[in-house]
């Protein structure tokens, strides 16, 4: 906390930066220099995705001459356009409860008094970069016949016989939102800490309570970490595969277990191509459509 | 508008072990601006703060035209600010911003326009409502920062270095608008600044901050010519320091002592220190204008004999800079004017500085500047 100001040096120091950075920085290298440079990551890019995705493609519409017959699959067996849909609705409902639980705790971070933060960074970090299979495997202990929740909620007598939390969709949605709340909290951490601290005092000064304060300032301020995390859990939440898998089980089939099983049990890689290439174009879609949004809201952030 | 007076009454505030504000008494008039002026880590900023609400006093209270705000809530007081990095919403337009503290008021939405439009008017600014802050000059977003405080007619004004991040130009063209401002609209304006020509050249009345102690209030002129301390008088326009020791005080004339053999015979202004006593240390502060020169071995009871070491010519007048042979070992800084006798002197030249012991000050010490 500062107790006096800061001493501004005038304003000279800015006409004396700008040449001294603008110089310093417009080094330009020459095109094949670049290009020698970027060309392990195009090289990796080209055969560990470029290239299987487009065979995937390829494969999924031809078997052996070209037939939409995997696609027309998709769209006409309820099964898998109800997987689709479900995929759908708990990446949302992911993205959702990952909203709601990480914007006050990124809110705190971004907030509290310097001691605190770095407790609350390492309750964040510290599950992330803990296996996510570890964590799915956790939950299971968690949430099992014989688990840990089941014997508590007997033991204070509030039920009589075990729970099925285990391999239903809100264990799912409850482990996946765990995996993935640091994707959310960072993102809007990072944009609410970029708010400087004038600004909420300026608001207040101007006459507006907490609740105005926050719906004025914080929360249009933070909106472009809101949508960046929003989309990252939001896309990962649909091609993810382990928690679902694992805490999900058979019952609860998500798009990407659904892809697994296809290739890896039943063997049939033309249509598990297919499902693939939808939920690629799906993905895309949605990060396309986020972009746009996104876009919008960028004319103030970088305007402070 | 009308401005309101402010009382501020016995405030203490610490951070940790820190003593940020020290028990201070300011009484503040009614449609005055003043200045609370002192270097970092002096309170004036602190004590901006908790005059706005942001920060709460450990005792001691604050009266907002008779009214106790001391622990009322920011949003509560109707004191408008005016932050140092403008703190203007950078998702907001121009007329947002302005219109903003109205919006909070509940005022009908065409007064909004209607009122916007004339702050925007008189900070000249009138065609700027649609554009976003981040396409304004930093001189701009000062403007819209002064109008979206003024808009609702605060009774009290509080400036934190409001022109610190501007450069030196357009500091000078917004300190005379905001000192118009002011005074056609009546509002009482407590203005942070560690810039003490700023200060000097705005303020109705000055108050000056040293590590959280109020050192003196005063108008910019009682400062410049009685300081009571060698803080404010190092402090406030340039200030000459030579060290020595009371030799006989007594009906307004003191002799001090610079060395084994050398005496100044002053009638210094003593009141600001009415302890003096013989054998007491002393600093004697004097200002360039108020020094004299004579030829070497003519200057009499009042002088010091000195070496020239610069004879620098300022425009106005010249700028001579003395070797002092006791006294301080920094060399001392005289203003004559252009054409006065020793004018023509150059670098090498012996003479005497002469003091005019009437704008001589005479101070503890102990209370010597750090």
């Amino acid at each position: 906390m500062t107790v006096d100001d800061k001493t501004i040096v005038g304003g000279t120091a800015p006409s004396i930066a700008l040449p001294l950075v603008s110089g310093g920085s417009r080094r330009t290298h020459s095109t094949l220099f670049s290009l020698v440079l970027v060309s392990p990551l195009l090289l990796l890019i080209f055969f560990g995705f470029v290239y299987p995705v487009g065979e995937m493609l390829v494969s999924s519409l031809f078997s052996p001459g070209f037939t939409l017959d995997n696609y027309a699959r998709i769209f006409t067996k309820p099964l898998y356009l109800k997987v689709l849909y479900r995929t759908l609705e708990i990446a949302l409902l992911t993205t959702l409860g990952a909203f709601v639980l990480g914007y006050p705790v990124a809110f705190a971070m971004a907030r509290a008094k310097s001691k605190l933060v770095p407790w609350i960074a390492a309750c964040v970090l510290i599950p992330l970069w803990t296996s996510v299979l570890v964590r799915s495997y956790a939950w299971i202990l968690l949430l099992q016949r014989k688990g840990i929740v089941n014997n508590f909620l007997i033991d204070i007598g509030l039920i009589d016989k075990p729970l099925k939390i285990l391999y239903t969709e809100h264990a799912v949605l409850l482990a996946m939102v765990h995996v993935l709340l640091p994707f959310m909290i960072l993102p809007v951490y990072g944009s609410l800490r970029s708010i400087s601290v004038e600004l909420p005092r300026a608001a207040k000064n101007l006459g507006a309570g907490p609740v105005t304060v926050f719906k004025s300032v914080y929360l249009p301020l933070s909106l472009p970490g809101i949508f960046a995390g929003s989309i990252l859990v939001f896309i990962l939440a649909l091609g993810f595969f382990v928690t679902p898998a694992l805490v999900g089980g058979p019952t609860t089939l998500m798009m990407a277990t659904l892809i697994s099983q296809q290739t890896t049990e039943l063997l049939d890689w033309e249509f598990a191509a297919a499902l693939s290439t939808l939920l690629l174009v799906v993905t895309l879609v949605i990060a396309f459509a986020f972009r746009h949004v996104l876009s919008f809201s960028k004319g103030f952030s970088d305007g402070n | 508008m009308k401005g309101a007076p402010v009382s501020i009454q016995r405030v203490v505030k610490t951070y940790g072990d820190v003593l940020a504000v020290n028990n201070i008494s300011l009484d503040i008039v009614a449609g005055e601006l003043l200045s609370l002026l002192g270097p970092s880590g002096s309170g004036k900023t602190t004590l901006l703060m908790m005059l706005a609400g942001f920060e709460l006093p450990n005792t001691g209270s604050m009266l907002l035209g008779g009214n106790d705000i001391t622990f009322m809530p920011p949003n509560k007081r109707n004191i408008g600010m005016v932050f140092q990095k403008y703190a203007l919403f950078p998702h907001m337009t121009v007329a947002q911003n302005v219109g903003y503290p109205l919006r909070m008021r509940k005022v009908p939405r065409d007064v909004i326009r209607q009122r916007v439009a004339n702050a925007l008017d008189l900070v000249r600014l009138g065609s700027y409502g649609d554009r976003m802050p981040s396409q304004l000059s930093g001189g701009q977003q000062q403007r819209v920062a002064v109008a979206r405080a003024m808009i609702f007619e605060p009774p009290v004004l509080l400036m934190d270095e409001p022109l610190g991040a501007l450069d030196k130009k357009l500091r000078e063209q917004l300190q005379i608008e905001i000192k118009s401002l002011q005074e056609r609209l009546a509002v009482t304006v407590v203005y942070v600044t560690h810039d003490q020509e700023e200060a000097l050249k705005m303020s109705d009345r000055i108050a000056v901050l040293n590590e959280g102690v109020l050192e003196q209030v005063g108008t910019p002129a009682d400062l410049y010519r009685k300081p009571q301390s060698a803080f404010v008088a190092d402090f406030i326009g340039k200030m000459n320091f030579i060290s020595g020791e009371i030799h006989e005080c007594q009906s307004g004339v003191s002799v001090v002592r610079l060395s084994e053999q050398h005496f100044l015979r002053l009638s210094a202004d003593v009141s600001a220190n009415p302890a003096l006593q013989r054998g007491q240390k002393v600093q004697i502060a004097v200002r360039p204008e108020s020094l004299g020169i004579a030829s070497a071995g003519q200057g009499g009871q009042s002088s010091i004999p000195g070496v020239l070491e610069a004879n620098i010519f300022v425009g106005t007048h010249h700028t001579l800079i003395v070797g002092l042979s006791v006294g301080t070992p920094e060399p001392i800084h005289i203003q004559i004017p252009d054409g006065a006798v020793g004018s023509d002197l150059s670098r090498g030249d012996s003479i005497d500085v002469v003091f005019n012991p009437k704008k001589t000050h005479i101070f503890h010490a102990d209370d010597a500047v750090k």
